[in-house]
């Protein structure tokens, strides 16, 4: 058994900048001599580091390691505000009562009857790219309607109020890009967007998933405070365009500077939902491991003793890179057996939109490779402007010609 | 006794996120990383179709066992 939290020296925590979507090198050598590490990170209290696969699970997946108990500690993060509460700050089964209400817009069935109009929107914006003519900027035209279009028509958020909504989402995903007074400002404009959304539906009911959440909360107020649900709105819309809208153009640069892969999509584009996951995997998303997990016991983990209180934090992108799981890790190979990747998370808070996002992937990524049979990077690669200060890395533009 | 519900997992779907064990720990338990029912026929319970609406991946299918009909995920 190890040490313990005592004696051993914390690192600063992330590892240095994030360099495009590189993985610190750092994880690597982690992973082989010292799976749980002391960091510290810009702000709150010191922290482990889990950067095994199995290590990752187990903090996330088992019901010892909390979510709530981080109510009220001053958590590891990277950014000086303290993150919003909600879903993310609870345990089941009180995460349960939450989770449920939308779970059922998220499930596969459900979502596959969205594919036919994602299609149509990926064909459509795909027509606009090709009357702007060569070279367009991906993220623009692409990338960010799609998810935000198929988010809007699922919530029944007006998509003409993009720009708005936009704008105040980034206030959930900044770390730094933003002041903490521009982000409290934010969240205060996206949450009064949405209790306006809210109001316009008890006065007449639609049958979109605000409107379902507003049913359940005027039915039954013990399953969702008023709070709960603009909060809740608010989150599903955010999180579910931010993240793909920053996913796509990440697996779009990858395919792009993997040519040999991408000569396999296209080749064979039956591949596309097992790249999708594999993209899923090889791509690390988030800058750093965040939304630490408190033990609420002593736990084992690995070799080490956790103890009672003490948070940890798990590195997805460095437990998707384990070689005892995946062989040949840091390779992309859309034919792997299994793919148990940890890319939506795990446990609990397992991503709730994931099969939505898996879904819009494989609708972007084979309309986008089927329309263009040259498609390009316009600029160097060196010359890609990379986002800065965010929870997750991603491409500012991504210049394209074909 | 009528009335009961049947729990299956499938567990080439599951991937072990633990979520119904958090859910309902009465009904489920992760075994070798997947989950597995406690007892195959329940009494209705919604921690139990909460569980099965919740799973990330729909591995969970709670019927009616007299009439086959799928009570959750709905």
């Amino acid at each position: 058994m190890s040490t313990g939290s005592e004696v051993m020296e914390a690192r600063t925590y992330p590892f240095g900048d994030p360099d495009r979507l590189n993985l610190n090198p750092l994880y690597e050598q982690l992973r082989r001599t010292e799976p749980l590490t002391r960091v510290r990170l810009p702000y709150g209290e010191e922290a482990w580091l889990a950067t095994r696969y199995d290590d990752v699970r187990l903090i996330l997946g088992d019901a010892r390691f909390s979510r709530a108990a981080s109510v009220g500690r001053d958590e590891p993060r990277t950014h000086p505000h303290q993150g919003e509460s909600g879903m993310l700050a609870m345990d089941p089964p009180e995460h349960t009562r939450l989770r449920k209400l939308i779970a059922k817009a998220f499930t596969a069935r459900r979502v596959e009857t969205l594919r036919p109009r994602t299609q149509e929107i990926a064909n459509q914006l795909l027509d606009d790219m090709e009357r702007h003519g060569s070279p367009a900027d991906l993220v623009e035209h692409f990338a960010t309607p799609l998810p935000v279009t198929v988010i809007c028509e699922l919530l029944g958020v007006p998509f003409a109020d993009r720009d708005r909504f936009q704008l105040w989402s980034e206030a959930i995903i900044s770390t730094t890009s933003l002041t903490p007074q521009q982000i409290m400002e934010y969240l205060g404009n996206l949450h009064a967007y949405i209790a306006g959304l809210i109001a316009q539906r008890r006065v007449q009911e639609t049958d979109d998933l605000l409107g379902a959440m507003v049913k359940a909360r005027d039915e039954d107020e013990d399953r969702l405070t008023e709070a709960e649900l603009v909060q809740l709105s608010a989150g599903l819309l955010a999180a579910g365009h931010e993240t793909t809208v920053t996913q796509l153009p990440n697996f779009v640069y990858v395919l792009l500077t993997n040519p040999d892969r991408l000569a396999e999509l296209r080749a064979d584009p039956s591949l596309i939902p097992a790249a999708v996951d594999e993209l899923m995997r090889y791509v690390p998303l988030g800058t750093a491991a965040a939304f630490a997990r408190y033990a609420t016991e002593d736990i084992m983990v690995g070799d080490v003793l956790v103890r009672a209180g003490e948070p940890v934090l798990g590195a997805l992108a460095s437990a998707n890179r384990d070689d005892k799981v995946f062989d040949h890790p840091d390779e992309l190979d859309f034919h792997r057996e299994s793919n148990p990747h940890l890319g939506f998370g795990h446990g609990p808070h397992h991503c709730v939109g994931a099969q939505l996002a898996r879904m819009e992937l494989q609708v972007a990524l084979h309309a986008l490779i089927t329309r263009f049979p040259n498609l390009e990077l316009a600029v160097a690669e060196s010359e890609l402007p990379w986002k800065k200060g965010m929870l997750v890395r991603g491409l500012q533009e991504l210049p394209v010609r074909w | 006794m009528s009335g009961q519900w049947k729990v299956a997992v499938d567990r080439d779907r599951c991937i072990g996120s633990g979520l119904c064990a958090g859910t309902a720990p009465d009904y489920f338990a992760l075994v070798d990383k997947k989950s597995t029912p406690l007892r195959d026929l329940v009494d209705p319970d919604e921690s139990v179709s909460d569980a099965a609406d919740c799973c990330p991946v729909e591995a969970i299918l709670v019927t009616d066992p007299t009439t086959g009909d799928t009570i959750a995920p709905v």
